[in-house]
């Protein structure tokens, strides 16, 4: 069978290019908690035994990646009311393309990083895929709340890295990041209110003007 | 040489037509109405084949055989395809091309019996038609691509064949990638909603409805059957990929043909009651990302 887990890493990637094509922010968030799922499993997929460390690991990414900041990030786009990304710097089948061009990329590179042999064969690569894609996000749009899920994207391509270790790495350092990773979005979006405020806006590209 | 290469071929045409009927109805059923009856298209083609044709005073024979290039070329791409997952009634290496190239070619065909009309409005839709193909046609590609790769077969029957039950299990992702992909293709190839809306007549959005306007009675049948057709090519193909069934009985793999392509039919009506129709510059983007799953689909067997 090829593996649970490397459907599961499958899922992240699709869901990355679900966030580079997609207008609309609520169906941007949903991709990410889609993804924080998929994330939550995958400890318990990499690891089959049941140990505590990765129980806390899988349960603790899925109350933070897919429960609270989804919700978080919809209460924004509420609040802010903006509903999609206008135009982004990339146009949205040139991110896409921009987008397999780094998966094919980032297959490339794993091969020629010298790592301690990981569970997967696929976990490096798509932790790079998923760095660059929310990469490209966070440089490419305009709205503040899509930066945001720019930056998600980003850090979960972090997490999945950090899951080629995760035997290694201790469990508090982990959770550690989670609770980092909570507090920096929920101050972002916190800030991304006040832009709007500020400007009646979430374009970022407002902030370069002066103003008395 | 056994019959069953006919035999689900014959099940495959005389089933073709009930497929937009079953999406529709499902659409219809899951956005609250009733909808037309399954079998309708049977209805109309029956209708359409008592009726005469109409030939408007400005159209030549370029119009009178667009019709029939479009059918035999879909009936002629179905001899190519696996159909009982053994063995095609033709086959050669490289048909995957000559499958392609018979789908552009009936495309072809009826884009210029749409032009021959003269009627600018049928040109419009020709133009959009030849649009959607453009973006349609490299994403074809790319789905063989990832076929020939993981089975290192050329044709069409020995890549769905015996070789692919064989690597199956090795290359799933990048197969369940490509059955994605060929899904969004066969949406954009049989005009289904997130490209075009073939609920929608006489309106500027249409893409695919505008060209056949001028075309009446057993004509107009052969197109509409060779709508239907192509959906369950596309249809076929998918459930070749998902469900690779050389290693089983002739009649088995025909029963789960079968069911496979309601199972298709059913998934176009629940897109299409889920999705709006997408605007005309947008189309684009949805067949990149139809080109996008491909392309990992290549990348992950090229790893």
């Amino acid at each position: 069978m090829s593996d649970l887990h490397e459907l599961l890493l499958l899922g992240v990637v699709l869901t990355n290019f679900w966030v580079l094509g997609t207008t609309r922010l609520s169906s941007a968030i949903r991709a990410t908690a889609i993804q924080g799922a998929l994330l939550a499993a995958l400890p318990v997929a990499l690891h089959p035994g049941w140990s505590l460390h990765i129980i806390g690991l899988a349960v603790g990414t899925l109350l933070v990646k897919a429960i609270l900041l989804p919700t978080f990030l919809s209460w924004a786009i509420r609040e802010a009311a903006v509903r999609r990304e206008i135009e982004p710097l990339i146009g949205f089948s040139g991110s896409l393309l921009l987008g397999t061009i780094v998966v094919a990329l980032s297959f490339g590179i794993a091969q020629r990083i010298p790592l301690p042999e990981s569970e997967s064969a696929l976990l490096i690569p798509v932790a790079l895929a998923t760095v660059m894609i929310g990469l490209i996000v966070l440089t490419t749009r305009n709205k503040a709340l899509t930066q945001v899920v720019g930056y998600l994207i980003l850090e979960n391509g972090i997490y999945v890295f950090g899951l080629s270790q995760a035997e290694r790495v201790p469990f508090l350092v982990e959770l550690g990041v989670l609770l980092d990773i909570f507090v920096g979005i929920f101050i972002m979006g916190i800030v991304v209110f006040h832009i709007n405020r500020a400007f009646d806006s979430m374009d970022s590209t407002r902030l370069t003007e002066l103003k008395d | 040489m056994t019959p069953w290469p006919v035999v689900t071929l014959v099940m495959v045409l005389a089933v073709a037509p009930a497929l937009p009927g079953i999406a529709t109805r499902t659409r219809a059923f899951l956005t609250g109405r009733r909808g037309m009856p399954v079998l309708q298209l049977y209805r109309d083609l029956a209708k359409l084949l008592r009726k005469n044709v109409v030939y408007s005073e400005t159209t030549t024979t370029v119009f009178r055989i667009g019709p029939i290039i479009t059918l035999a070329t879909a009936v002629v791409a179905a001899t190519l395809l696996p159909l009982d997952g053994h063995a095609a009634l033709l086959s050669f290496s490289g048909d995957l091309v000559a499958f392609a190239g018979l789908l552009g070619l009936g495309r072809f065909a009826l884009v210029l019996a749409g032009l021959d009309t003269g009627s600018s409005f049928e040109g419009m839709g020709a133009s959009r038609e030849v649009t959607v193909s453009a973006f349609a046609e490299p994403v074809l590609f790319l789905c063989f691509t990832v076929l020939v790769l993981a089975t290192g077969e050329l044709s069409l029957a020995g890549m769905l064949g015996e070789r692919l039950a064989a690597v199956w299990v090795l290359t799933l992702p990048s197969l369940a990638l490509t059955a994605v992909a060929l899904f969004m293709l066969a949406l954009a190839e049989t005009s289904r909603v997130p490209v075009d809306d073939p609920g929608t007549h006489l309106e500027l959005t249409m893409i695919h409805e505008v060209i056949v306007l001028d075309h009446s009675g057993p004509e107009l049948a052969m197109i509409l059957f060779a709508s239907a057709l192509k959906l369950a090519l596309f249809g076929a193909l998918v459930v070749s990929l998902l469900m690779p069934r050389a290693l089983l009985a002739p009649p088995l793999a025909a029963l789960i043909l079968l069911g496979g392509l309601v199972a298709m039919a059913v998934g176009v009506g629940i897109v299409e009651a889920s999705m709006a129709r997408l605007r005309m510059n947008r189309l684009p983007q949805f067949l990149v990302a139809a080109g996008a799953l491909a392309v990992v689909g290549v990348i992950l067997l090229l790893r």
